[in-house]
């Protein structure tokens, strides 16, 4: 099947490759595309089209056109006529049903009829309504290209370098490489991408500029952001400058019968018989608007292709043209009635440049009448084109006649667009429906949205657009070029795939105790250690030790602290002694309240500042916004990784610390929410006396190289006493009896200081707080809602997100809710209406559709009047 | 969204690296009337054209900062740092403010 070797083939006949088409082994050249070796194994039919199943063969060979798209090794819609062939390979076809050359599917093309006309979809497939599941499902079978596996696992590696040029050029064509060269001599740091497809010349490796191949720009964003595609890479290039050599790209014809197996665009000719050394057929006919299409002629002549005609249309203006063929593939040519029979037909309806990249970056498109091509104007600062892609040698078929368009009334489908099966039928049709505008014609028939992105087929649409609608195509103008330029996997866009975790100084105790860890926000945390009841249990009976090293760890330090925390935060610290602590909420100026926390004062002009675990940036970030504007002479710093910290809790909690510690431990020594420095076990620690959990309880903040030491140091000392680790489950349980809220889940972004039962909190008498002003609003308007406990009547726990229900109607939701062992109930918190946040009001929740009743509470659950919280 | 922007600490860096939030605004100076208090915490200018906002280096100094931008074209025609009043003393009151969180 090849020809004879020669000088500039690219095939390496020595060096046999063998991969799989359809299981069955194929033995190809090395230097091959798999679309080459298939044509040598003589195969012509490469794919069937998007609607009509017609079958396509080879046209552009360039990677354009959507004619060779097969699956590669999983991969959907791979162009293969550009794909190098490797030893192993597996291809297949795509969207059929059968096999490429027999396509039960095929039989759209044949019936015609409701399935046929441009926008069928909308008209045919609405009725009768109860149809459609199962006319969805029969679209999704036919409809579309490739398959994607989706229980395959991820099969590369994506990633992202962010890489910077003075001079980015784009395409390695002669004018490319002009263009770099100059630069690199200008003495400016350059980089040419190309996109490795120049089969026909090997890329010259010079110094002084940076080549990239095979890789694809794929954009031109605002900044000088160029995306190139590069594989499994993908570069993010800051260009200074970017010179666009993008080329041009060969247009097909309009007649009947252009989209048959044979017919072939001159670059299409030109790599098959001179870079892989093949006959593209025996007899062959030549229809061309420039030189290109002589240039292919010469080509086949070479090749032993016979030819049989050559119609140049720059002398002659045929009033008829049409391809004749059967099983799909062209078997005569007739011109203006005489027909001449051929299996290779040449097509050339010139060069569009390739102006895509720099329409998106900003030029006007306009339409040179005298050439019949669009060409890229007014260019943006620091973009440039060059060569073909500027306008320079390419030329349109401003000669091609009107009669090449006369095309269905002589038989056969004419192809606007062969990528979804676009005739020039529909596209007149859809002007007759009154799609009047190129954009609204684009949507409506999808010409020019195929896996082409309109290489091969805006040019022709938009004339053919012209010609019906009797309008000078510089008027109707062009669609929008947008991102991406070139197919792009989503792999490669989404890069490396990585779920960045947080972890605490303790993890691998964490682990090697057997917890169950969970995800909150970015931290993993243990949910239990196995038996939540038992944890719970520990820490109101014994002790219980949590890791709490996740709260966010705030030094606020500086003249001006007091100031700067007391308009921050709606309470009051210019009172709080040092040595001592307050519970915190902070808001925005809406009133909402935005995160929680202690706030300890550890001199004067020091506070430790806690803040919800996932709240540390954003509070941090907050404190530093509203300070450039304030200018307070504070310092704010996040000590959240450098400290861990442990609560230990219950009732023996006292006794533990006092064998690990010289501090005076007593409650007269230290009270609940004192604050106090001292050494535990040798470490230094911050000790806070507060109590999430509702028991006896330290926080204890240390330097985090300490924390698996101080563990294990508690959970030694405190065997005796029956210490547990205890997880995050346990922990809202504790917590819930004690009706203490997590903001986040108990509050949303709606919910403020006030109708969350913190009114002690907010000081109203301060000049001045965020929040204020819309506190003071909410004060005088009245609660709409409020935070309330409640305890279910029959011990049902309701879902948390769960409705309350009042005379019918939704009024209110839980928010959290479980079962108390030591309350011996289940219990919540909800929002109810003002009316209802009474003691022992009746509600009623919605529990898998049923009403369950239940009783409203305001205190504690638990130790409501917090005796042993203060012990 | 691609553009560069300018950090008064780091210099030109990609705007991924950077937490928008927001036009600068203006908080009321004495206690507002619930109107000027709804417009101060909700309502926005959404100018075509030139406006001062509020940027944070998040991924890089965590420097604050305010920025001119023409929300047309995206050109950052100059940025500079919330510089904190050298006496230590509260900025102007009519100085922005924000409302949300910025990140």
């Amino acid at each position: 099947m090849r020809l004879p070797p020669s000088p500039e083939e690219r095939i390496d006949r020595s060096r046999t490759v063998t991969f799989f088409f359809e299981g069955e082994p194929i033995e190809a050249y090395a230097g091959d595309t798999i679309g080459s070796a298939l044509f040598a194994a003589g195969r012509r039919v490469f794919s069937r089209s998007f609607k009509y199943h017609r079958p396509r063969g080879l046209l552009c060979c360039s990677g354009h056109c959507p004619n060779c798209l097969m699956q590669v090794d999983g991969a959907p819609s791979v162009r293969v006529c550009t794909a190098p062939v490797r030893e192993g390979t597996r291809v297949r076809s795509q969207n059929v049903l059968g096999s490429l050359d027999r396509d039960l599917l095929a039989v759209v093309d044949k019936v015609g009829g409701p399935f046929t006309p441009v926008g069928f979809y909308y008209r045919t497939m609405i009725r009768p309504r109860r149809a459609w599941p199962y006319y969805e499902r029969f679209l999704r079978r036919v409809a579309g290209l490739g398959t994607i596996d989706k229980h395959a696992r991820r099969s590369s590696r994506f990633d992202t370098e962010h890489r910077r040029a003075e001079v980015l050029v784009i395409g390695g064509g002669p004018s490319g490489l002009d263009a770099a060269r100059a630069a690199a001599r200008d003495g400016r740091r350059v980089v040419l991408v190309d996109e490795g497809l120049a089969l026909d010349a090997q890329l010259p490796r010079e110094d002084g500029f940076e080549t990239i191949a095979p890789a694809r720009a794929i954009g031109i964003y605002e900044g000088g952001l160029v995306p190139v595609d590069a594989g499994d890479v993908l570069l993010r290039f800051r260009a200074e400058r970017v010179v666009v050599a993008s080329g041009a790209i060969e247009q097909p014809l309009l007649f009947p019968g252009n989209d048959l197996v044979g017919v072939l665009l001159p670059s299409a000719v030109r790599r098959l018989t001179r870079l892989w050394s093949l006959r593209p057929g025996e007899r062959a006919v030549v229809i061309t608007a420039d030189d290109r299409g002589l240039a292919a002629a010469e080509d086949l002549r070479r090749a032993g292709t016979s030819v049989a005609r050559v119609v140049d249309l720059r002398t002659t203006q045929p009033a008829q043209m049409a391809a004749r063929g059967s099983h799909g593939r062209v078997r005569s040519v007739s011109v203006d009635g005489d027909s001449v029979d051929c299996d290779v037909l040449v097509m050339s309806g010139g060069s569009q440049p390739a102006y895509s990249l720099l329409a998106q970056a900003g030029a006007r498109v306009e339409y040179d009448g005298t050439r019949g091509i669009f060409v890229p104007r007014d260019l943006p600062p620091h973009v440039e084109a060059v060569g073909s892609a500027a306008g320079e040698g390419a030329r349109g078929a401003a000669a091609v006649p009107a009669a090449s368009y006369r095309g269905t009334e002589s038989g056969g489908r004419c192809f606007v667009c062969i990528c979804e099966d676009v005739t020039d039928k529909d596209v007149k049709r859809a002007i007759a429906e009154g799609f009047d505008s190129i954009e609204l014609a684009k949507r409506y028939t999808t010409v020019t949205m195929g896996p082409c992105q309109g290489r091969l087929c805006h040019l022709p649409s938009i004339r053919l657009y012209a010609r019906e609608t009797r309008a000078e195509e510089a008027t109707i103008g062009t669609t929008t070029a947008r991102p991406p330029w070139a197919p792009v996997r989503l792999g490669l866009l989404a890069g490396r795939g990585h779920e960045p975790a947080k972890r605490t100084s303790l993890h691998h105790r964490h682990k090697e105790l057997g917890a169950q860890m969970m995800w909150t926000g970015e931290w993993r945390r243990p949910h239990s250690y196995g038996d939540v009841a038992a944890e719970v249990r520990a820490v109101h009976e014994g002790v219980g030790v949590i890791d709490v090293s996740t709260l966010g760890k705030l030094l606020v330090s500086g003249p001006d602290a007091v100031s700067f925390l007391e308009r921050l935060y709606p309470n009051r610290f210019g009172d709080l002694k040092p040595g001592r602590i307050r519970y915190a909420v902070l808001g925005t100026d809406a009133g909402r309240i935005m995160d929680d926390g202690t706030i300890g004062r550890l001199s004067e002009r020091d506070f430790y500042v806690t803040t919800t675990s996932t709240g540390a940036e954003t509070v941090l970030a907050w404190f530093e916004w509203w300070n450039a504007v304030w200018g307070y002479d504070v310092s704010v710093d996040n000590v959240t990784g450098a400290l861990a910290a442990l609560n230990v809790a219950g009732p023996r909690s006292r006794a533990l610390l006092a064998r690990l510690t010289e501090l005076d431990v007593s409650p007269d020594g230290f009270g609940y929410l004192d604050a106090r420095e001292a050494r535990v076990a040798g470490v230094p620690c911050l000790l806070l006396r507060i109590g999430f959990v509702g028991e006896l309880g330290y926080e204890l903040h240390f330097p985090s190289p300490y924390a698996e030491y101080l563990w294990d140091t508690l959970l030694e000392r405190g065997a005796d006493a029956g210490i547990r680790p205890f997880g995050l489950e346990p922990q809202r349980i504790l917590r819930l009896e004690k009706a203490h809220v997590i903001v986040g889940q108990d509050t949303d972004s709606e919910s403020n200081a006030l109708d969350a039962n913190m009114s002690w909190l907010v000081k109203f008498d301060k000049d001045d707080f965020v929040g204020k002003w819309a506190l003071e609003h909410v004060r005088e308007r009245g609660p709409r809602e409020r935070l309330v406990g409640f305890e279910m009547a029959n011990g049902t726990v309701p879902p948390e997100g769960g409705q309350i229900v009042v005379d019918g109607l939704p009024a209110g939701r839980v928010t959290s809710a479980r079962w108390s062992d030591a309350v011996g109930k289940a219990i919540g918190l909800a929002w109810v209406p003002p009316a209802l946040a009474d003691e022992d009001s009746r509600i009623e929740i919605r529990v898998d559709g049923r009403l369950e009743p239940a009783l409203v509470r305001l205190r504690p659950f638990f130790d409501p009047d917090d005796e042993r919280l203060r012990a | 969204m691609s553009f560069l922007l300018s950090c008064p600490n780091c210099g030109p860096r990609d705007v991924n690296e950077f937490a928008y939030a927001g036009e600068v605004t203006s908080r009321p100076a004495e206690r507002p009337s619930v109107r000027e208090l709804a417009t101060y915490v909700h309502f926005r200018r959404n100018v075509a054209g030139v406006q001062q906002e509020w940027w944070f280096h998040r991924f890089g100094c965590e420097t604050w900062f305010r920025a001119e931008r023409d929300t047309r074209t995206n050109a950052v025609l100059a940025t500079e740092a919330a510089h904190a009043e050298p006496d230590g003393q509260a900025a102007p009151a009519e100085a922005a403010v924000p409302d949300v969180p910025a990140v």
